[in-house]
């Protein structure tokens, strides 16, 4: 990856073109996201990762840990977020180019578990969108909040991307 | 798992390190399926080619589920109060991860027992991958 120095900017728009971001959708939450968490892709995930405890791939293990049914792991908000057909399309609403889109920064806070067999429904909200070095790095936060079907919060998280030069 | 008690932790303990094998193609197709991330640059090696890069990368969020297993080893899930990281540099495949955690300070809030974690991930050579940090309850006092 090319990252510019500061004398760069003279040549910023040659390298990297000129396109405006919208940034008047900062604030804006997008419709609810409903995703039924399936039991299936939490052991598929748990098989991709490696993972060993049970209470990520057992039924019977994770009713005995005292949850509901299989837990889904830390940073699974994140995979019902993108349980969408386009999970680029409000990079590309704000105007990012999807092909260059790099993820630099992920947080959660925590509330109630989630587990397989929950309906959660996930509200996604724009928080910032800005440039750096007049345009030639773009990037968009934007946070999710995630409720179950009981109304309960599961998780908040965050999510920073780079439209890389 | 061992319970973790407030008291018998010090500043400056580490987790145990976790060592994940390297990262096949394999492996990043089964983490499309797994995080419903089926981004090209991730198994397509003409694609991520075309698109600049040497050859596909990992996932952001496969490291971070990496750092996740550190955390889940030594606390149970549900003591997890925040995690955060920052994807400092792109993990390509055949890379291997290896995920490290110290304890870097503790506090007590209204009989809730806290301690906050600095996390790094690093390669096969050492370079620096993820860092970030996490907040768990424990047991005390």
């Amino acid at each position: 990856m090319y990252w510019p120095d500061d004398t760069d900017t003279l040549h910023a728009e040659k390298y990297y073109g000129n396109a405006m971001l919208d940034k008047t959708l900062i604030g804006k939450s997008f419709p609810p996201l409903v995703v039924d968490v399936d039991r299936w892709q939490l052991k598929f995930f748990a098989k991709a990762v490696g993972e060993e405890n049970p209470i990520y791939f057992d039924e019977v293990a994770a009713i005995a840990e005292g949850y509901r049914s299989i837990l889904a792991p830390p940073t699974y908000g994140v995979t019902l977020g993108c349980a969408v057909p386009d999970p680029f399309s409000r990079a590309k609403a704000v105007g990012l180019d999807a092909t260059k889109i790099l993820h630099i920064a992920q947080s959660f806070e925590y509330f109630e578990p989630i587990c397989g067999g929950d309906q959660i429904t996930l509200v996604a909200t724009i928080t910032d969108v800005f440039e750096k070095r007049r345009g030639a790095f773009k990037f968009m936060v934007e946070e999710t909040v995630a409720t179950n079907q009981l109304g309960q919060l599961t998780t908040r998280f965050r999510q920073t991307v780079l439209e890389r030069a | 798992m061992k319970e973790i008690f407030f008291d018998q932790i010090a500043i400056g303990e580490q987790l145990p390190s976790l060592m994940k094998p390297p990262i096949t193609r394999t492996t990043l197709a089964y983490f499309c399926g797994a995080s419903n991330d089926h981004n090209p640059v991730h198994v397509d090696s003409d694609f991520a080619r075309a698109a600049g890069a040497d050859d596909v990368f990992v996932h952001g969020m496969l490291d971070m589920a990496y750092m996740g297993q550190l955390l889940t080893a030594w606390v149970p899930q549900t003591s997890i109060i925040s995690f955060g990281v920052k994807f400092g540099a792109i993990v390509y495949v055949g890379d291997t991860i290896t995920c490290h955690g110290e304890v870097i300070d503790k506090a007590e809030n209204d009989g809730v027992y806290i301690l906050k974690l600095k996390l790094r991930a690093v390669d096969q050579n050492g370079e620096s991958k993820l860092t970030g940090e996490a907040q768990v309850r424990v047991s005390g006092p």
